[in-house]
């Protein structure tokens, strides 16, 4: 198997995991869903201040929803000692971080997608033609997300308290990508387009192409007993 | 501090060091690991020729699971050689790892994969050749052919366990660490995982096992050894010892301390 295919490995047998279990995908979606909504009780509809609100609710749902999966992603190798059954395999250290972080982007982003959905039908939100650039704009906030959230699980993987160890290290770290997308969402949904964002989205490219190349470069030391 | 009771037996132990007249499957000089303040080994050393069947005996906390981290490559030493099979568990620690297979009371294996999805994972990370019938061969080797379609979840902790000694000996290395492997095992399971490990001795296969267990570690063992408080004091060959009175043994090892050195 190539270094490609072994990262698959890992992706497939973390996704049928994940898809028997279920518990993580269900945690994320309702606790993603549970925010956009208990939102919307706040703010009066139709109001200006709905319409400034509802990208920092979509993004912070995301958020929220995105910290369950990259948690538990490295988490769910801790019971019977999965992780050092990794560990023990003759694979480059990055086989294992590419295999957790693919897994972890397109469970991101399947939760991106049902919140997104969700919130255009609670928030009445018009996509009209915005729907490629908050499509693209999700794609980004995944790889960021992701990456850097797999990171940081597998370095708070090994401490009794890994959820708050997580959220304390990574919500800080990912505020420019959080106000960075709802900066753009908002531009995007009052007609402009992602040209007319100026350099936000370069600072998203940026972000999610330093974050990965630090943490391929990292993970092994990450990984080290 | 060293033990009373074992000074001799310790000086046996390094006669048998000096004399490397065939290749060592496990070669270990002054290993130190420190773990912050903590020294977990504090000057190991031990040569292994192929073939051999050791059994690590000691107290909890004595450094048994950490020399066994260091030669899986899971640890880093902190000082001190670590050969397996002629190559360095820091520089060559990928070719270390293909040579090594590892059966500890945690099974690495998933829950919510079936038995035969488990051995399949492995087999692409270790990348072994035609892996599905591999994975078939020791399942029934392993009498666990009928229930290799279930989750491991659903297995009980025997089945797990002989489980884990398919997984550890898919990519057949030349050197299996057992640590302590019949953690959490009723006397059936216990048993039949014994029947399995002596199944695996086949003349080639280096073993080293760490167990609390001392009727089961001198099962089948050809060379017994304690280690207490990071260090090796007694090492033996089975034949050269009066196993009755090894209970004994240990417990002399483990509790009388000479005088300080002057």
């Amino acid at each position: 198997m190539s270094f490609f295919s072994q990262a698959w490995a890992i992706v497939r047998k973390d996704l049928v995991t994940e898809l028997r279990g279920a518990s993580t995908i269900v945690s994320m979606v309702l606790l993603g869903l549970l925010v956009v909504l208990v939102f919307n009780f706040g703010v009066e509809p139709g109001t200006a201040s709905a319409s400034l609100a509802r990208s920092g609710v979509l993004w912070s749902a995301f958020l929220f929803s995105g910290v369950i999966a990259v948690g538990r992603s490295f988490a769910s190798e801790k019971e019977a000692g999965c992780m050092d059954g990794l560990l023990l395999c003759p694979v480059d250290r990055g086989v294992i971080y590419l295999g957790k972080l693919i897994g972890n982007l397109i469970l991101v982003f399947a939760t991106g997608l049902i919140i997104l959905l969700f919130w255009t039908a609670i928030y009445n939100v018009g996509i009209g033609g915005a729907w490629f650039g908050l499509l693209l704009l999700l794609v980004l906030a995944t790889i960021g997300m992701s990456t850097l959230g797999t990171l940081f699980a597998a370095v708070a993987a090994g401490v009794r308290a890994r959820d708050a160890l997580l959220t304390v290290f990574i919500f800080p770290l990912l505020i420019p990508l959080v106000i960075g997308a709802a900066h753009m969402s908002t531009m995007l949904l009052s007609g402009k387009t992602l040209g007319e964002a100026g350099m936000w989205p370069w600072i998203l490219v940026v972000y999610d192409v330093v974050f990965l190349a630090v943490s391929f470069m990292v993970f092994d030391f990450v990984v080290e007993d | 501090m060293t033990t009373r009771g074992a000074e001799s037996e310790v000086a046996g132990s390094a006669e048998s060091l000096e004399a490397p007249t065939v290749a060592a499957a496990v070669l270990v000089r002054n290993l130190r690991k420190d773990y912050g303040h903590h020294e977990a080994l504090r000057g190991v050393d031990l040569r292994l020729d192929p073939g051999t069947f050791l059994t690590i005996f000691g107290p909890n906390g004595a450094g048994k699971t950490t020399f066994m981290k260091v030669l899986s490559t899971l640890t880093r030493p902190t000082e001190g050689i670590v050969h397996v099979g002629g190559k360095d568990v820091v520089k060559d620690a990928p070719e270390v790892r293909k040579r090594v297979g590892v059966i500890s009371h945690n099974t690495y294996l998933y829950a919510q994969l079936t038995g035969l999805e488990n051995l399949e994972f492995y087999a692409g990370m270790y990348r072994v050749p035609n892996g599905r019938q591999r994975a078939l061969s020791l399942l029934k080797r392993m009498d666990l052919f009928t229930r290799m379609d279930d989750r491991v979840g659903g297995y009980s902790r025997g089945m797990q366990q002989r489980l884990s000694v398919a997984r550890a000996l898919l990519h057949d290395p030349e050197l299996l660490l057992l640590d302590e492997p019949y953690t959490g095992l009723d006397q059936h399971a216990s048993r039949v995982l014994a029947e399995v490990l002596q199944g695996l001795r086949d003349g080639t296969r280096t073993v080293i096992m760490t167990t609390h267990n001392i009727q089961e570690g001198l099962s089948g063992c050809d060379r017994v050894a304690i280690l207490v408080e990071g260090q090796f004091v007694y090492d033996r060959r089975v034949a050269d010892i009066d196993t009755s009175s090894f209970q004994h043994t240990y417990f002399t090892c483990v509790h009388e301390e000479l005088p300080e050195e002057d």
